[in-house]
């Protein structure tokens, strides 16, 4: 092990806590079954939220500097190939110019992005790109985007992809069974999904965009959690709306109730439109808002994103140089 | 602190607005503020200024003109100088001047916003996110009132100089509030800003010099009360539009009382926040963070009495805790502060004393943990619990950043504890059941109710209080009423249309009594409670009969009756349509006798009479027709809401019927009223009193539920004086004497009771533009907003 994979290695240890994997409960429909959110008052609240918290200077760059550790990197394309997901990796470890990072003073942190994010069939390339990196691999499963496959394959694809190497699996759930209230047989396959990934950590997608009602989706993050999600998530980034912040308010609150009532910390990961370091920062201020600077991990919170961090790239240089970036002054994935 | 200790820790930073625009702004006005008089910057007579200071940090900001009566002389004679010709200038010019206005004001926005929370200390995120937006949506919006003016409101006049005087608390937002519609209306203004922040009515008035407004058309005099009172007492001010305490605002009424000035009063308030069981908690704790400590907790409307179901009570407040200690409190124009400075040393003085009084009597208190900044006039969200309704902070107006929490069992229970307050402003009410929600909303006594919201404002929809929070409305249709009269208004006679009465001397005694008239009281027939009668003439001054002399027990109990009648209230507009044609078919019944006993009273002929009793008719027809018509309005505030102004009876209403008026002039007064849902107590023309007792016979055969109206005979003069001083009176309608006038208005004060007086001028109630106004239907509501955000 040369010195650098050591300090690498220490500043993962140093930068995870611990936390203790949420078991689940029984399947309560008390604790859900009266939720019934505003959805009126939600958007007023997540309407200023990035407006009543100013991130500015060097404590912007200090905040994106913590979005970038945050990243699920992305690719869910029909033409990924082995290189692009090699590429990928490659920007994974190293997401951020190195003459930047100097000129924050920061290039000892080792900034990696939270974990790369690929189809099955990538997974061993991603985890043979990222040996010795602490950087875990993330697959998505179960059918994804729609989950309209049955359970057997479902739970067969998860054990593969553990296989394979991903320690964290973010399935699907079905979303006909939450639109016809079948809540019941949402907790079962979760459950069972979540035995299948044994050790790998099981991040639930719930699709908020094709979940009509604020209302469901508070339901569907309860019963995830119920059914033992280390995370929940917002989307696949497949629907024709993904991740926003009326509904990460709604996710996060149910994320903060589930922990006073079980002492268990949930993740969570919105996915898909984050774009713009901006937005990142605005995530950022909801989860402390909400749930406070514990949840500033990786271990707790993460986006799916694909383009964000070219913005984020271009902020800090802009933050360096005091002049506005351009996409390519930095290398790409 | 460096990148990477900010990459651990992840705390915010201070991120302040700059104020170097504003700064240079004052630099080049010398730091001195000057009244801005006839379209001139004027230095005040007596040339004495004061100082004002950030309250952030103390700091001095200018030099401001201490106004004189002198000074508020000059600007009123300017101002009505102007009138004519602004007015003349037609709705289309005056709405170009309008949007002028609101054009600058939304180019110099930040300017604006930065001087606002220098001055004030609100937080800039307030200041610019919505004082400064909402003041051009009001500039907006009236732009184009002005425009449709004489479509939508023919027949109706300005009203000619306005005096306007506002508070600290939103100085630019109560400025446009006040100005907008007077403007748009064709009146000319006399504006003093509070003492505190006069900075942005300064700019404001900057920019009516930059967009060419005609001079003397806005007036700006600054100054402390002194300017204040100048403007109150001055005789060519036709109207006094006035925002600030409940205090202040009995002072202006009984200032004002009998002279003839319009007034609308938007006072203070002691807003219930409800919450019941089944409502979006984590939202509605973000409402509660909206309603109290915006704007430092001193807002009029401020949701500062909190009124939990108990079934959540623990659970909730344990929410709004945590939520608390999230709050930053700090320079307001740091754009991460939740809360900025009290407005002045002495606010906070009041606040801190309250408080004590709140923790002597039992309260439990919780401060947000947030640290304060050590300078300035600071003071942190504060949560006293564990109050009941009788506290004196559960009653009184904190003006800061101080909850009261109390608890309810049931929706009946929390209505009667939010309606458990002199006041009455605004409301707010959270519940996912919108069943419940839209039962609770309009028995709460108050001029706004936001359900699942709070401290919802806009141009289009009006803004106002029931009781003693004021009255009219500011915005919306209903708003631009406040600063129009109709034409007709200004004609009034100073001679009776009809004749009065002269008893013959000497007296002759009773020839033949074929009744004995009583008073009329909760559906029944009572001998006055005194047990005196007065003597009754007909037209030839013969003494024909004798009416009980009612006297203030007799009133007492004609009350107590009327609170009784509250299901006539309650009841559809298309069952009092009923009862009203129904009154006018048994009426009609017995014309032949109506008739006799009007040319018997007042001496005319049998066609006179006839004509009198069919015109009678034709009004009770009229209001029948009204009272399933005469609806309210939704409308278009610029979110997903739908904001439903409703008309809603003032409640119980006393009319002093005009004395030489006879049958018509009781009819004409009666019946709107009741047509749109009030109890009445009435007092009948003395000279006419035996038709009011003839009537309620009519009455008793009508289906009209027993105590909606209350015939109270007897001397018109003492009777007044009762229905003046009486706290359960909301209305007070009175046709006489200008002396009589002044007293309903001088002693309506005290408990701000929408009163309609004549003083002393003479309605012809022939005529159906006066005898059937309008006005008598807008005197019978009071407009209530009633936000509904919605969104599946």
């Amino acid at each position: 092990m040369n010195k650098k994979q050591s300090t690498a290695t220490l500043a993962n240890k140093q930068s995870k806590q611990h936390i203790a994997r949420n078991p689940g409960i029984d399947f309560t429909p008390a604790l859900f079954n009266d939720i019934s959110i505003n959805r009126s008052a939600v958007e007023r609240r997540a309407s200023t939220l990035g407006k009543r918290r100013s991130i500015k200077k060097q404590h912007q760059a200090a905040w994106l500097l913590k979005a970038i550790t945050f990243i699920d990197l992305t690719t869910l394309s029909g033409d990924d190939t082995p290189g692009k997901v090699k590429r990928l990796c490659q920007k994974a470890k190293s997401p951020v110019r190195k003459d930047i990072l100097n000129a924050l003073a920061v290039d000892d942190l080792n900034i990696t992005t939270g974990a790369v994010c690929v189809y099955h069939n990538m997974i061993k390339t991603a985890v043979s790109a990222l040996q010795g990196t602490g950087i875990p691999v993330a697959a998505v499963s179960t059918g994804f985007p729609a989950g309209q496959t049955p359970l057997n394959i479902k739970l067969s694809e998860i054990e593969a992809s553990v296989a394979d190497g991903a320690t964290e699996i973010d399935i699907v759930i079905s979303r006909e069974k939450v639109l016809t209230g079948d809540w019941q047989a949402i907790y079962d396959e979760v459950k069972a999904y979540r035995q299948a990934c044994q050790n790998a950590h099981i991040k639930t997608i719930l699709a908020t965009g094709e979940l009509a009602t604020l209302t469901n989706v508070a339901k569907a993050s309860w019963v995830c959690m119920m059914a033992g999600a280390d995370f929940i998530k917002t989307s696949t980034g497949k629907e024709p709306v993904n991740a926003t912040l009326p509904v990460s308010l709604v996710m996060v609150r149910a994320i903060r109730e589930y922990y006073q009532l079980t002492g268990y910390k949930i993740g969570y990961k919105p996915a898909g439109g984050i774009q713009t370091a901006k937005q990142a920062i605005e995530y950022m201020i909801l989860m402390k808002e909400e749930l406070g600077n514990e949840w500033l991990t990786p271990e707790l919170f993460r986006f799916g994103a694909s383009s964000l961090l070219g913005d984020i790239e271009r902020q800090l240089e802009h933050y360096v140089t005091g002049s506005y970036s351009a996409n390519y002054r930095h290398p790409i994935s | 602190m460096s990148i990477k200790e900010i990459f651990t820790t992840m705390e915010y930073s201070p991120a302040p607005e700059s104020d170097q625009v504003a700064k240079a702004w004052l630099e080049n006005l010398n730091n001195q503020f000057d009244h801005f008089i006839d379209g001139q910057w004027q230095k005040p007579t007596d040339k004495h200024y004061f100082e004002a200071k950030n309250p952030v940090n103390n700091q001095f900001i200018a030099q401001v003109a201490d106004g004189t009566s002198a000074d508020v002389d000059q600007a009123i004679k300017a101002a009505k100088k102007a009138q004519v010709a602004w007015y003349a200038l037609g709705g289309h010019q005056r709405a170009k001047y309008l949007y002028a206005i609101a054009r600058q004001i939304q180019k110099h926005s930040r300017l604006f916003a930065v001087l606002e929370t220098l001055d004030n200390g609100k937080p800039i995120r307030e200041s610019r996110d919505i004082d400064i937006p909402l003041v051009a949506r009001h500039f907006y919006h009236h732009a184009g009132w002005a425009q449709l003016m004489a479509q939508e409101l023919p027949n109706y006049q300005p009203l000619g100089v306005i005096g306007q005087i506002i508070p600290w608390n939103f100085p630019l937002l109560m400025l446009a509030w006040k100005v907008a519609p007077a403007l748009a209306m064709g009146n000319t203004v006399v504006l003093k800003p509070a003492e505190y922040t006069s900075a942005t009515a300064v700019l404001f008035a900057q920019i009516c010099e930059q967009i060419g407004l005609p001079q003397g058309v806005f007036n700006l005099v600054l100054g402390d009360a002194k300017a204040g009172q100048a403007i109150v007492e001055h005789d060519d001010i036709a109207k006094i539009a006035f925002t600030g305490s409940t205090d202040v605002g009995k002072i202006i009424r009984k200032t004002t009382a009998g002279s003839g000035k319009k007034l609308s009063l938007e006072l203070g308030g002691k807003s219930a926040f409800i919450v019941f069981e089944d409502a979006d908690l984590d939202s509605v704790v973000e409402g509660v963070v909206d309603a109290i400590w915006f704007n430092q907790g001193q807002v009029c409307c401020a949701g500062s009495r909190l009124l939990v179901q108990e079934s959540i009570q623990d659970k909730f407040i344990n929410k709004l805790k945590a939520r608390m200690d999230k709050l930053i409190v700090g320079n307001a124009l740091d754009k991460s502060v939740d809360m900025g400075a009290i407005v002045d040393q002495s606010q906070l003085k009041t606040i801190k004393e309250m408080v004590q009084i709140g923790i002597d009597e039992g309260a439990e208190i919780y401060q947000a943990s947030c640290p304060l900044p050590d300078n300035g006039c600071f003071y942190p969200p504060t949560l006293l619990t564990d109050v009941e309704p009788a506290a004196t902070l559960a009653q009184q107006e904190i003006f800061g950043p101080v909850l009261v929490a109390m608890s309810f069992r049931t929706p009946k229970e929390a209505i009667q504890i939010a309606n458990n307050s002199r006041y009455g402003l605004a409301a707010s009410v959270w519940s996912e059941n919108i069943n419940l929600a839209l039962d609770v909303a309009p028995k709460i006594k108050a001029g706004v109710v936001w359900i699942n919201a709070t401290n919802m404002f806009d141009a289009a929809v009006g803004f106002g209080g029931y009781r003693e929070s004021g009255f009219g409305r500011e915005g919306g249709k209903e708003g631009l009423y406040e600063y129009v009269k109709p034409l007709w208004l200004t004609q009034l006679s100073t001679t009776p249309k009809q004749q009065i009465i002269k008893p013959k001397q000497p007296l002759k005694p009773v020839a033949s009594i074929d009744r004995t008239p009583k008073l009329y009281i909760g559906g029944k027939q009572v001998r006055p409670d005194n047990g005196y009668s007065l003597p009754v003439y007909d037209a030839s001054g013969q003494h024909i009969a004798e009416i009980p002399d009612g006297s203030r027990k007799d009133i007492r109990n004609a009350v107590e009756a009327a609170n009784k009648a509250q299901a006539w209230t309650s009841t559809t507009a298309h069952n009092r349509a009923q009862v009203l044609y129904f009154i006018a078919e048994n009426l009609e019944y017995r014309q032949e006798e109506f008739c006799q006993r009007i040319s018997q009273l007042s001496g005319k002929s049998k066609k006179d009479a006839q004509a009198e009793f069919e015109l009678a008719i034709s009004r009770i027809f009229n209001y029948a027709a009204w009272c399933d018509k005469y609806d309210g309005q939704i409308h278009a505030a610029p979110d997903r809401v739908v904001t439903l102004a409703m008309k809603e009876a003032l409640g119980n209403i006393a009319i002093v019927a005009p004395e030489e008026a006879g049958f018509l002039g009781m009819i004409s007064t009666l019946m709107p009223a009741i047509a749109l849902g009030n109890r009445v107590i009435f007092i009948p023309s003395q000279q006419a009193a035996l038709l009011a007792t003839d009537f309620y016979q009519v009455l008793n055969t009508s289906d009209l539920p027993a105590g909606v109206i209350n015939i109270i005979t007897g001397d018109r003069d003492t009777l007044t004086d009762t229905l003046a001083k009486h706290y359960d009176i909301d209305g007070l309608w009175y046709w006489g004497s200008a002396t009589g006038s002044q007293l309903v208005e001088y002693e309506g004060a005290e408990n701000m009771k929408r009163t309609w007086v004549n003083y002393g001028k003479y309605y012809d109630w022939f005529d159906n533009e006066q005898g059937q106004s309008e006005l008598f239907l807008q005197h019978s509501v009071e407009i209530k907003n009633i936000w509904v955000p919605y969104g599946a």
